[in-house]
């Protein structure tokens, strides 16, 4: 129901591009929670502004578009450019750091009837907005009380589920949540998370989950999207990421995951990632990969099937699978 | 000098400008620019007197760069005093904190709302033109120190919160100390503009008592200048040149100052990574 | 009861700095060297060519009274403080004896409040939408402009203003009076003409000098309050640029703009006094400068006190009115 079509992404700095995001091709189903993985820097949040059409000065798309499709609709589609139409009705965005993003100085119930306005309540009273808005926090387990309270009188994680009541009370089909849980503590995270999922569970929609904590995806996930340097490099259902990673990458990525009973010395992930005004032709996470070829550095890998919905971007995988085809 | 901004350097030049005018000029003449008939009157101006002369006699350059030296010392004057006494109780106020921060507040607080310019024209009015160019300055201090005081106060408070003040203490170091190495890099780049502000208030009160001749007329700043063409009806009579040059000067220094005040507060803001 | 007890504390600031401002009007001219009732018997002696030293002694006695001068310094202070406390009782203005200082006051405090009043104002709302314009739009050439101007405008003095004006359109260009001298006894509709055309230089004076700093003030409140998360996250929302920038950006930028009003007014009225000075406008700054001219001590006493409290009264009410506008102050 959304596509990203070979989305590349830079940023215009005057003197140079910095390329954070490169041909980048995938698609979210319906009713799936999908998250995108990755250190800090690899392009994760970029894509998520891209996928939500916010591209504002020195962002720029440079190629690729994306798609959001209606309903169970094949053909009907809007795209990029077009979707700020959408915003907030068909889909909606959590930003990351919940700190700020409410006005200060009006009642929490009125960032609601902001948005409201733009959906398909326009000819509700104020007072059938607000009992809707109170039944809606009902549901979602908040006290309606926070409704008449002012942002700064919140607490982090509150003001953090505000954000997602905000976020899905219009019922969007897709919502895409930029780190959701940076920030706050691990108890809180918690509540936070099961929200979301509860959330998802009821409205069945799509959503979006980008962060670098991998235990995020592990708990919330259905599928994930591995990035690095810019580019997604491996693809799957989040259970068999997680137990048959098939990149390099994610191999040490999971392997550096602590596990109960697991006494083992863990290892960190040599060097740093690629500078990304002028990125290394061929793969890229090649000067730091143990398997790495002269191939490697000269070729840029495809995303190849590796297993069931599972596709990786490796030239050693795409041998391997070269002779079974 | 590679991240000072436009306004930083165009307030430089239009400052440096008058201020070579007021402080090096002034040096190079050896008469009395007050004194009444020294030169024939309403001279156009010449190679001999730059500026032409004046219905008093006197010759407008010379009178002009003393009255910019003048008005120059009384802003660097009150500046300078009512920044170190409004830094003074503002710190005090702030990390003292209680009554003395109560008391010190109150009297901010008065100075603040009570309207200088009134008592000003009330002293100026009892000395009748004569009052010392100390005696204004001393009541433009009193009407000036509560600004940076307010501010600094603020700081203070802010900072007496700030863990690394919190382990200074405990681990014994003197309020003094605590005070120079860790507050004062805070407060010294707004009061640097503070600073400069306070000069500009002052020049501007000056003057604005001298046009109304409730200042010290005899001596020689921007405002008596403007007041003693004033007296001798210089628009009236089209003598422009008397009265334009202290009004153009008083306008380009106000600029100047404005700029450089701004234009610090930028470079500051820029060093501190904003 | 928070409000209470923030309402308790600026009361008490308020009435301190009265009292405050009211005793440094009453010492300060007795610490001047000249005394005023020695002078005005001084003026009467060259003026009448006899008088002989039973009547001058009685007169000095009467001029002691009318100005308080009899007793001690502290019975003279106490005196002072209870009359005008009780009953605002200035006495006779001097010069203009027997009217009462404080009639003189109530004629002209009409004019004052006028022009300051609306100059302010208009000064303000002028100032901060183009501040909020210029802020918002900073990349725009406009703003840049707009803002080159306010800083050229700024920190020129009030009365150079002043001073320019009359010279434009009284010497230059006659168009407007030279000064404000007229009689507008009797509500007419010709005397509200005379009126209003004889404000406009002055209220015009005050409003391009104080309309400067709110311009300055407010393009850069409204440009960093324009990259603000919750701004942004507003867009993001969808909603439109203009309920973006009435129900974001401004009140939460008009919120500090109040705040500096209430710190301005001592300032704004020095300007207006300078500038009713100039124009000769018969209110309370022309007021004070006649009394002071003609030593008249008690009007000099009643119109620096007034002055003094008027400011502080618009700063308290400010004050006040502050936490009902701003919700985060009322929830601390």
């Amino acid at each position: 129901m959304f596509e990203i079509n070979h989305v590349s992404a830079r940023y215009n700095m005057l003197t140079s591009f910095v390329n954070a995001v490169d041909d980048v091709n995938f698609n979210i189903e319906k009713n799936e929670i999908f998250g995108i993985a990755g250190e800090s820097g690899c392009g994760k949040s970029t894509l998520l502004k891209v996928m939500y059409d916010l591209v504002d000065y020195p962002l720029e798309i440079s190629s690729g578009s994306v798609r959001l499709y209606n309903g169970n609709s094949e053909t009907n589609y809007i795209e990029t450019g077009k979707l700020k139409e959408c915003w907030w009705k068909d889909i909606s965005y959590i930003s990351q750091g919940a700190m700020n993003v409410m006005n200060p100085i009006t009642k929490v119930e009125n960032q609601f009837f902001d948005t409201v306005r733009r959906g398909y309540h326009k000819k509700m009273t104020k007072k059938q907005i607000r009992e809707k808005v109170a039944a809606y926090m009902k549901e979602l387990e908040l006290s309606p009380d926070v409704l008449k309270a002012y942002p700064h009188q919140l607490s982090g994680g509150m003001r953090q589920r505000v954000l997602i009541a905000l976020a899905t009370f219009l019922n969007p089909r897709i919502i895409l949540a930029d780190e959701p849980t940076t920030a706050l503590d691990v108890v809180v995270q918690k509540d936070i998370l099961t929200m979301l999922m509860s959330v998802q569970k009821r409205m069945k929609n799509s959503m979006v989950i980008v962060s670098h904590d991998m235990g995020v995806h592990y708990q919330v996930t259905n599928r994930i999207g591995i990035m690095y340097a810019g580019q997604m490099i491996e693809i799957g259902p989040t259970d068999e990421i997680f137990s048959h990673p098939k990149h390099p990458y994610t191999q040490m990525l999971i392997s550096a995951l602590p596990k109960v009973g697991d006494n083992s010395q863990k290892e960190g992930i040599p060097g740093t990632p690629p500078n990304l005004k002028s990125p290394p032709i061929g793969c890229r996470f090649a000067p730091r990969c143990k398997y790495a070829a002269d191939e490697c550095r000269k070729i840029r890998p495809q995303m190849v099937p590796v297993g069931d919905k599972h596709f990786a971007a490796c030239l050693l995988l795409e041998h391997a699978k070269g002779g079974n085809e | 000098m590679k991240n000072w901004n436009l306004r930083l350097k165009l307030g430089l030049v239009i400052l440096s400008f008058f201020m070579i005018l007021g402080f090096f000029f002034p040096l190079l003449y050896s008469g009395n620019v007050t004194e009444w008939s020294t030169y024939p009157t309403n001279l156009k101006p010449s190679m001999e007197h730059f500026l032409g002369t004046n219905s008093l006699g006197q010759d407008i350059f010379w009178l002009l760069c003393n009255s910019i030296r003048t008005s120059f010392l009384i802003g660097l004057f009150v500046a300078f005093f009512s920044t170190l006494i409004g830094i003074l109780a503002g710190l005090v106020a702030g990390l003292k904190g209680g009554a003395v921060d109560r008391i010190v507040m109150l009297l901010a607080d008065t100075f603040i709302v009570i309207p200088s310019l009134p008592i000003l024209i009330l002293i100026g009015s009892l000395t009748k033109g004569t009052a010392s160019l100390f005696l204004i300055g001393g009541v433009l201090i009193a009407f000036n120190w509560p600004w940076p005081a307010r501010q600094v106060r603020s700081m203070a408070l802010t900072l007496r919160e700030r863990d690394y003040i919190s382990i200074a203490r405990f681990s014994g170091e003197s309020t003094i100390r605590i005070l120079v190495k860790e507050i004062f890099p805070f407060v010294k780049d707004w009061s640097i503009g503070n600073f400069i502000n306070t000069i500009l208030v002052a020049i501007s009160s000056e003057s604005g008592l001298a046009v109304i001749g409730m200042s010290s007329n005899s001596k020689a700043t921007l405002g008596t200048m403007i007041y003693w063409a004033n007296q001798h009806q210089a628009m009236l009579g089209g003598k422009w040149v008397w009265i334009g040059s202290p009004v153009v000067a008083i306008c380009l220094i106000f600029i100047g100052l404005f700029l450089l005040m701004t234009g610090q507060q930028q470079y500051s803001a820029l060093r501190r990574g904003k | 009861m928070k409000f209470l007890k923030f309402l308790s504390s600026r009361l008490l600031t308020y009435i301190f700095v009265i009292l405050l401002g009211m005793t440094i009007v009453f010492f300060v001219p007795r610490f001047m060297p000249s005394d005023p009732v020695e002078s005005m018997l001084g003026q009467m002696m060259s003026k009448s060519s006899t008088m002989d030293a039973a009547a001058i002694e009685a007169m000095r006695k009467t001029l002691n009274e009318n100005f308080g001068l009899e007793g001690t310094l502290g019975e003279q202070y106490f005196g002072y403080m209870k009359r005008v406390i009780f009953t605002q009782d200035f006495g006779p203005s001097l010069t203009m004896y027997p009217v009462p200082v404080k009639e003189l006051i109530a004629d002209s405090l009409p004019w004052t409040v006028c022009l300051l009043g609306i100059s302010t104002v208009i000064s303000w709302l002028i100032g901060n939408g183009i501040g909020l314009l210029a802020g918002i739009r900073k990349d725009k050439a406009y703003s840049k402009i707009l803002e080159g101007i306010a800083i050229c405008i700024y920190p020129i003095p009030y009365y150079i203003f002043a001073l320019t004006l009359i010279m434009l359109f009284a010497y230059i260009f006659p168009v407007f009076p030279l000064s404000a001298n007229f009689d507008v006894s009797g509500f007419t509709w010709e005397n509200l003409k005379t009126v209003i055309w004889n404000s406009v230089l002055p209220a015009l004076s005050l409003i391009l000098t104080g309309t400067g700093w709110w311009v300055i003030s407010m393009t850069t409140l409204s440009r960093n309050t324009n990259e603000e998360d919750f701004v942004a996250f507003a867009r993001m929302k969808g909603l439109n640029e203009r309920k973006v920038i009435s129900r974001y950006v401004l009140p939460n930028t008009i919120l500090p703009q109040i705040t500096m009003l209430a710190l301005q007014m001592g300032t704004i009225f020095n300007g207006s006094l300078i500038t009713e000075i100039l124009f000769n406008y018969p209110g309370l700054g022309s007021l004070i400068y006649r009394g002071i001219l003609q030593a008249d001590y008690n009007l000099i006493m009643g119109t620096i006190t007034t002055s003094i409290f008027a400011v502080a009264t618009a700063t308290l009410v400010i004050d006040l009115l502050y936490p009902f506008i701003d919700p985060r102050v009322r929830y601390n």
